[in-house]
């Protein structure tokens, strides 16, 4: 039999207390560091006050978050299954491909529609950006970004210019022009500036903001116009992977999900944390909100989907199947907020309604995984794009 | 995934194995595509086809391989016979194939049979070939060694080992082109984060007002109710869905300023103010009720403050100054009512004026709104008339010849539509020709 895998890959002395010890590998800023683990322990507690111990400050961080789950628990007097018998039971979902978008040489992605409900930008491996009218399939721009692994696109709310970014560590901007000859590429404008690949972008309500994620664990807030820094948000302990702004009346407060596997929320304003939810097994691939704002879906490496409600401050459904193995990459909800479509790294997207926890269809036809999924926005079909270089939208 | 392989693996709930046939050879412990297929149905209470699915997944990473026909990767629903990978082989060991190994591999395969090497693995025997030129010897003597020991062994045992390796190899060095099951996509890292903010953080997270579940439970029911006949997935939408009948007419009769709005859009608006706000037709709607009840100039000041917050960061200041001289000094052209308190913390922010300086003021102005005109607007004969005269459309029957394509134009796009706003002097014929044309494109 094979052996077991271990977490600590190495062995040997450590870096920082030279002794023979099972270690841990890390990466701080790029660095990698092998540390064993009392010495990260060590590290994890900088900025420790005077009279703070170790294991003072690990005994208070459990009970905190002990006292927090009671408090949560107390609100908690039912369960969405229980509200939701009243709901009325949904019929067979009759969905399929009605057009399938074939044009790029690699892998999609990521992709997004345009507000006339009919445009897609959408990116790829070998860094191609490519703008379709889904509709009718044509390629409306092309441009290819001097970088592999373009994992992030975004359209802008007006529908003249598409952000863009990946293994770059930047977010740039280009305004789509009309002029058949014009040389997209050199009206690039570089927004954003992480230190690692860029995971996500969107514009918030305008063309002149641009909200990024980032694997260096922050996201940040930029203007479009000057490429300045207007805030950026610092709490995950790893990779941040999506990111998606609220639709809410205030419009001031965004969700993000990482390898950390928690989901945060944040206030744009003051780049505060306001919430955190740490359910998950694994890391989250995809967060999105509920259409009225009061909750999140999230889409993780261990094969779930959750609900999350923001004003209970907790978890309030699992979308999972013993049959369903593999992480689900993306999700989002249909117009009403009663489905969910969530696209797995299998190959197929399952459809779950979201009030009564079940799964209502189980849609084929990539060929590989899917690794984005949208509703267009007036909820009409949604796109999904794969790994196995096509876009399909279902209806 | 390893779950379910040593679940199947089990003697008494797992696949039913038996000694299969393979041409003349008996193979023990082996089974059929047919039964995996069974098995999962039943054990997971899935369709056939998603069945079909895992199991094909099942045999493209690897836990389970052919052995009638060890190239290619598929599952078959028949009786073709299948035999779990051992441990050894598993994916998720993630042992990095080593090239030595792959060497030697590939010499075995050269050995026996001349010619039996596929072009991919003739050029990657050729890099290893020079690559690792020093220990060729060592590779070949090996590969000798190992091709003997196996004619001793008993015609079923090589076969199966035959066909193990060749799975193993197959998903660890695959065909240039054949897709590769081990490609996962940039690394994610860890990051250090302290103890120390995580205790802030849950201080401060225990201190937030919740909300009861019931509650919060209800609204999500409520929602997903209200907006059922919206949402076109759930409902179906009038006349027909773009996507599937190939005609926007759908689209065109929901464009922001068409003459008569639809039932369902004038509904909407009444189901929060938001709503009413997002929708530009609606906000006209809305602008022309204010200006008869004379408070138009609330929306405005809001409409304001949304350009200031979501504009151009060059323009803040002359933007704070402009809604500072329309709305805000005393005696203005459109003084808005705000109570003194926020107001007096507004002049002070002007001062020093930034993109959010007004927010307080806003969001006053906005609650204003939301609760004192908009639920009048929604009683007032203006909104009551909109509503009797908005359409339902008709749904469109479906068509006669079903294979008869419609054509699909092409809509223009939104950037030519700001273009040609921007260059109002010239001529508007310029514009158009360059996108639209019509096309009958295949799916």
């Amino acid at each position: 039999m094979c052996d077991q895998t271990f977490l600590a890959i190495t062995f040997g002395p450590c870096d920082s207390c030279s002794e023979n010890r099972p270690l841990m590998n890390l990466y701080i800023k790029t660095e990698p560091i092998n540390y064993c683990s009392l010495c990260m322990e060590i590290m994890a507690c900088q900025g420790l006050a005077s009279g703070e111990t170790l294991k003072s400050l690990k005994a208070e961080s459990e009970t905190l978050r002990k006292k927090l789950e009671e408090e949560r628990k107390k609100l908690h007097d039912v369960e969405l299954e229980k509200v939701a018998e009243k709901a009325e039971a949904l019929g067979e979902l009759n969905m399929k491909t009605r057009r399938t978008l074939k044009g790029h040489g690699n892998k999609v992605l990521c992709m997004d529609w345009c507000k006339d409900k009919r445009r897609i930008v959408s990116s790829s491996q070998d860094g191609k950006v490519i703008v379709w009218d889904a509709f009718t399939t044509n390629k409306e721009h092309a441009v290819t970004m001097p970088t592999t692994w373009v994992m992030a696109c975004a359209y802008a709310p007006s529908g003249c210019a598409i952000a863009c970014g990946g293994l770059d560590n930047k977010c740039s901007v280009y305004p789509l022009s009309l002029d058949k000859d014009e040389n997209l590429a050199a009206k690039k404008k570089s927004v954003a500036m992480h230190t690692n690949y860029l995971s996500g972008c969107t514009f918030t309500n305008s063309d002149m903001q641009i909200l990024t994620s980032s694997g260096d664990g922050t996201s940040a807030l930029w203007d479009v116009e000057s490429g300045q820094l207007l805030q950026s948000f610092h709490g995950h302990s790893a990779d941040v992977l999506t990111l998606d702004l609220a639709p809410s009346e205030t419009g001031n407060t965004f969700v993000s999900g990482g390898s950390d596997k928690k989901a945060n929320v944040w206030d744009l304003r003051s780049g505060q944390n306001v919430q955190s939810f740490d359910t998950h097994d694994s890391d989250i691939n995809c967060v999105k909100y509920y259409p009225s704002g009061d909750a999140f879906a999230s889409a993780s490496d261990d094969s779930t989907c959750r609900l999350f409600d923001l004003r209970a401050d907790r978890e309030v459904s699992i979308y999972s199947k013993d049959s369903i193995m593999f992480g689900a990459a993306s999700v989002d909800f249909s117009l009403s907020g009663r489905l969910l479509f969530a696209g797995y790294n299998d190959y197929t997207i399952n459809v779950w309604d979201v009030l009564k926890g079940t799964r209502v269809a189980i849609l084929f036809g990539h060929e590989n995984r899917v690794s984005s999924l949208r509703v267009s926005p007036d909820g009409t079909a949604f796109c999904s794009g794969s790994w196995d270089n096509t876009l399909r939208i279902w209806a | 995934m390893e779950r379910v392989i040593v679940a199947m693996q089990d003697p008494d709930m797992g696949v039913k194995m038996r000694n299969q046939r393979l041409l003349i050879t008996v193979i023990p412990h082996a089974m059929t595509g047919n039964d995996v297929i069974e098995w999962l149905i039943q054990k997971y209470n899935i369709t056939e086809e998603e069945a079909r699915h895992l199991g094909g997944l099942l045999v493209q990473y690897g836990y389970i391989y052919p052995l009638r026909d060890p190239r290619s990767l598929l599952l078959r629903s028949d009786d073709s016979p299948y035999r779990f990978q051992t441990p050894y082989f598993w994916t998720s060991s993630r042992w990095p194939a080593s090239e030595l190994d792959y060497a030697i591999y590939l010499a075995k395969k050269n050995i026996r049979k001349q010619g039996e090497l596929v072009d991919y693995e003739k050029e990657n025997y050729s890099i290893l070939h020079k690559r690792i030129n020093h220990t060729w010897d060592f590779v070949v003597m090996q590969a000798r060694e190992q091709l003997r020991a196996s004619k001793q062994r008993r015609k079923a045992d090589r076969i199966v080992l035959e066909c193990q390796e060749q799975a193993y190899w197959l998903i660890n060095k695959p065909c240039p082109g054949a897709f590769d099951v081990l490609d996962l996509g940039p690394e994610r890292c860890n990051v250090l984060s302290s103890r120390v903010a995580l205790i802030e953080h849950s201080r401060r997270a225990l201190g937030r007002n919740r909300v009861k579940s019931s509650i919060c439970l209800e609204s999500f029911m409520k929602y997903s109710e209200q907006y059922l006949h919206h949402d076109p997935i759930m409902s179906g939408c009038l006349p027909s869905n773009p996507w599937i009948s190939d005609d926007t007419a759908h689209w065109t009769i929901n464009t922001d300023m068409v003459g008569t709005p639809t039932r369902l859009r004038v509904e909407r608006w009444s189901f929060s103010f938001m709503e009413l706000l997002n929708d530009s037709m609606g906000r006209r709607e809305f602008m022309i009720y204010l200006e008869k009840e004379f408070s138009a100039e609330n929306l405005c000041f809001w409409v304001a403050c949304e350009d200031l917050r979501h504009g151009e960061s060059s323009k803040i200041i002359l933007k704070v100054e402009e809604v500072y001289k329309n709305f805000l000094a005393p005696g203005a052209a459109r003084w808005v009512n705000i109570d003194s308190k926020t107001m007096e913390r507004t002049l002070e922010g002007i001062k020093r004026p930034h993109r959010f300086i007004m927010d307080d003021a806003q969001m006053h102005i906005y609650f204003l709104m939301k609760k004192d005109s908009y639920p009048r607007y929604l009683k007032s004969e203006l909104y009551k008339n909109m509503l009797a005269k908005a359409i339902v459309p008709q749904e469109t029957k479906k068509s006669v010849f079903p294979f008869m394509r419609r054509q699909r134009h092409s809509s223009p796009s939104p950037a030519m539509v700001t273009q040609a706003t921007e260059d109002d002097g010239k001529a508007k014929g310029a514009g158009p020709t360059g996108t639209s044309s019509t096309t009958n494109s295949q799916i």
